[in-house]
């Protein structure tokens, strides 16, 4: 059996599974699914840039997943009427004064010789500009924050259409990631892991604490839409006419429509990623980061920039699930910086990396698909499964209640029995890299 | 007075949480850097492990209660801690044997370890979800306070009260013993010579006649006893909930890098320094300073560096400094 036709089959079993679903329990949520599966494969590409090509491990995805969210409320939501003038300049002065901070530190570190008189002007100019950072933040936050709390309270976004909000959701993924790179991609392997770590857990903590930038935990909700909303389409004579055409009633017919419309979106994005994505890896630059994965040393000695490389690499894969990101909170319609859990959004992504295949650009597609689609299914067919073995127990058991309830945590022990069984029988994945 | 009202503020709000937590993160940076020592890779399946021996912990606290058994004064929990712990060492001696042993064999890269220990995490996760559930369990019976806040005003006539709960000091009575019986066992006993010398260097220790799986085995054992006490001290002070254990990966983490990885004595010191730089920076210290300044310079806000949510940036920060520029820790771990 050749290569192509065991990867279309794969891909194949997939839509199968998803036309199941579809007829089974419904195309609504079916077709949810391929777009959650969508935006999973592009989180996963992302990943799979870092790890595939280059061997870097990065567990601080959901950081930059919760950035490019972040990006989709500055950019697409209304500006809060006053939010600006009430303390925008204090926010701004202060965010400018806190990078400048942090550069003349990094200046002070440079100019002065090593020794005791560096360390505590460093430490100085650092707990100054905090302090200043802080007077200068606090009032003007507190200000934002007053302004009709149940309902804004926050900045706002621009106001634009919030489809310029994906490519910047990107570039804010872009800049974190230059940053931890900056600091963290020198040291080994282990340690870049626990750095991106608990910088995705800083990012979360930013959002949900900082009212002013984001509500905090009090979500922003209705985040424009780059498609039409199923109430207008179900008001439209020609949609329903359409729908009653083709044997849909209005309101079925518009949630269906608008999935289709989302599902095409996210396509168009995942097929450029992909694209760019098997240009680099057959480019010289690909074989370049490949090479330094398998033999960072040799690499080095050819005269490539080792350092340098990683970096890029790390920034790229890192913007491409920034971008997802932000696709993911544009179609849920709401920033919930509550819901960011790393389980959730690191490490299922790198369960589809490496269930797909790691170094393979299709795989990490397939994986994500797959991947998705077992996580949101197994709640289902683990109560299915629950019903069958405790359906000969007493009714109303203390034992049978407890299964069938925990069958919902049946997700997580499956993800990490198919991470496993991956890894060690087929640990290059299902599609190998070539 | 003044004086002393502000050193007993500083007292409770910030000494004595600030050892108990120090004394759990300790504990928990321990296993972390044995792992790291002996097997050669960041666990981040440890604070899983911590849950789990502390939800079998918490099984047996409540079977025991209801047979009628207690401590007394003392909470039942630490009753039940040695099956807890049996439990603990049974699960991962399980796990090693049919996870971790097969890429051990085979030399794996240090990463595929890291990536095999988040599978570990997941399903450790998973299954500490679907036996107890994923909320809040209580589990702490007993006499709540050794030294009670409003008995300490009442005796002492001061306005501060210091109160010192059962849990924080047993935390603190448990984390010393466990250490002295520690570094006894790693310094004076045969076993435990023989796993310093397999982290000190691989192949002279084999070379020596050191049977690799046996100390493999007795790491793992004491990792479980020390997740296992780690988990119930935390669970007895704060409350069990098993995502707060997932958490508690990076504090423990950042205690073991800023220690020294895989040094042990590095461990302890680490997670005195992460607690108590957690502790001192998001406290608001108002309370105490009201004592000290004079009334006109008194501060107007809480005077609290960060909020309390920043806890994990604290522990973070610190760990990126130790990074760049002692990447060996305080006390010299292994080599970056």
């Amino acid at each position: 059996m050749n290569g192509t036709l065991k990867n279309t089959m794969l891909f194949g079993i997939i839509a199968l599974m998803i036309i199941y679903v579809g007829l089974v329990q419904s195309w609504n949520s079916a077709l949810l699914i391929v777009a959650m599966g969508l935006i999973s494969s592009i989180m996963a590409l992302g990943v799979n840039l870092q790890w595939g090509f280059a061997g870097l491990f990065n567990v601080g995805i959901m950081g930059f997943v919760a950035l490019g969210g972040l990006a989709a409320v500055l950019i697409g939501m209304p500006p809060t009427e006053g939010g600006f003038a009430a303390g925008g300049m204090g926010i701004i002065g202060a965010l400018v004064l806190g990078a400048g901070t942090i550069l003349a530190a990094i200046q002070v570190m440079k100019r002065m010789d090593h020794g005791w008189p560096r360390t505590i002007a460093v430490i100085a100019v650092l707990i100054i500009g905090f302090f200043l950072f802080r007077g200068l933040l606090d009032p003007a936050a507190e200000r934002i924050e007053e302004i009709n709390p149940a309902q804004t309270g926050y900045l706002g976004g621009l106001g634009l259409p919030v489809l310029i909000a994906w490519p910047v959701g990107g570039l804010f993924a872009a800049g974190a990631a230059w940053v931890i790179g900056k600091t963290a991609l020198g040291l080994r392997s282990d340690y870049l892991a626990i750095a991106t770590l608990g910088i995705a857990e800083i990012i979360i903590a930013v959002l949900k604490n900082e009212d002013w930038l984001t509500r905090g935990v009090k979500n922003v909700i209705g985040v424009p839409r780059p498609v039409p909303f199923e109430v207008d389409l179900q008001n439209s004579t020609a949609f329903v006419e359409r729908a009653a055409g083709l044997g849909f009633d209005p309101v079925e017919g518009s949630t269906l429509w608008v999935k289709v419309l989302y599902i095409a979106l996210f396509a168009t994005v995942l097929v450029i990623f992909m694209w760019m994505a098997q240009r680099a890896l057959h480019s010289p630059w690909g074989r370049m980061l490949r090479a330094i994965r398998d033999n960072e040393v040799a690499a080095e000695a050819m005269g490539k920039d080792v350092k340098a490389r990683h970096l890029q690499v790390f920034i790229l894969g890192s913007a491409i699930c920034g971008v997802a990101g932000a696709m993911m909170t544009t179609m849920d319609g709401q920033l919930t910086p509550g819901t960011y859990q790393p389980l959730r959004f690191t490490f299922l992504i790198w369960v589809m990396v490496i269930v797909g295949g790691s170094g393979n650009n299709l795989g990490s597609v397939l994986g994500g698909f797959l991947i998705w689609f077992l996580w949101v299914q197994v709640e289902p067919m683990g109560l299915w499964l629950m019903n069958l073995i405790t359906s000969g127990m007493a009714e109303g058991s203390a034992l049978k209640d407890h299964l069938i309830e925990s069958a919902a945590h049946m997700r997580l022990l499956t993800m990490g029995m198919v991470l496993l069984l991956v890894l060690r029988f087929s640990p290059r994945g299902l599609i190998p890299e070539k | 007075m003044d004086l002393l009202n502000a050193l007993i503020a500083f007292l409770n709000y910030v000494f004595v949480p600030g050892v108990a937590y120090g004394s759990q993160l300790a504990l928990g940076a321990l296993g972390v850097t044995l792992v790291y020592g002996i097997l050669r890779f960041s666990n981040f399946a440890h604070g899983d492990t911590m849950a789990l021996g502390a939800m079998a912990t918490v099984l047996i606290t409540w079977l025991f209660q209801s047979w009628g058994i207690s401590l007394g004064p003392l909470p039942t929990a630490l009753l039940a801690l040695p099956f807890g712990i049996l439990a603990c060492i049974g699960l991962l001696l399980f796990t090693d044997r049919y996870v971790y042993r097969f890429y051990r064999e085979k030399k794996a890269k240090p990463v595929i370890l890291v990536i095999v220990s988040l599978g570990i995490t997941f399903i450790y996760n998973g299954v500490t979800r679907f036996i107890i559930g994923p909320d809040d369990q209580n589990f702490f019976d007993g006499e709540r306070f050794i030294i009670s806040a409003r008995e300490f005003k009442r005796s002492t006539g001061l306005e501060e009260g210091l109160s010192f709960k059962t849990t924080q000091g047993i935390t603190i009575i448990t984390a010393v013993i466990v250490v002295i019986a520690l570094f006894w066992f790693l310094n004076k006993t045969r076993a435990g010579k023989s796993m310093r010398a397999y982290s000190d260097n691989e192949d002279l220790a084999l070379l020596s006649g050191i049977n690799p799986e046996r100390v493999v085995m007795i790491t793992w054992i004491i990792v479980a006893s020390l997740a296992t006490i780690a988990g119930v001290l935390y669970g007895l002070d704060k409350s069990f909930k098993p995502f707060t254990y997932f958490q508690l990966l990076l504090p423990i983490f950042a205690a073991a890098i800023v220690g020294g990885l895989g040094n042990p004595l590095g461990a302890i010191a680490g997670g005195f320094v992460i607690a108590f730089s957690e502790v001192t920076i998001t406290y608001a210290w108002k309370k105490v300073l009201v004592y000290l300044m004079p009334e006109n310079l008194e501060p107007s806000g809480l005077v609290q560096l960060l909020s309390t949510d920043y806890k994990f940036a604290v522990s973070f920060v610190i760990l990126l400094i130790v990074l760049l520029f002692k990447p060996t820790g305080l006390f010299k771990g292994q080599s970056v």
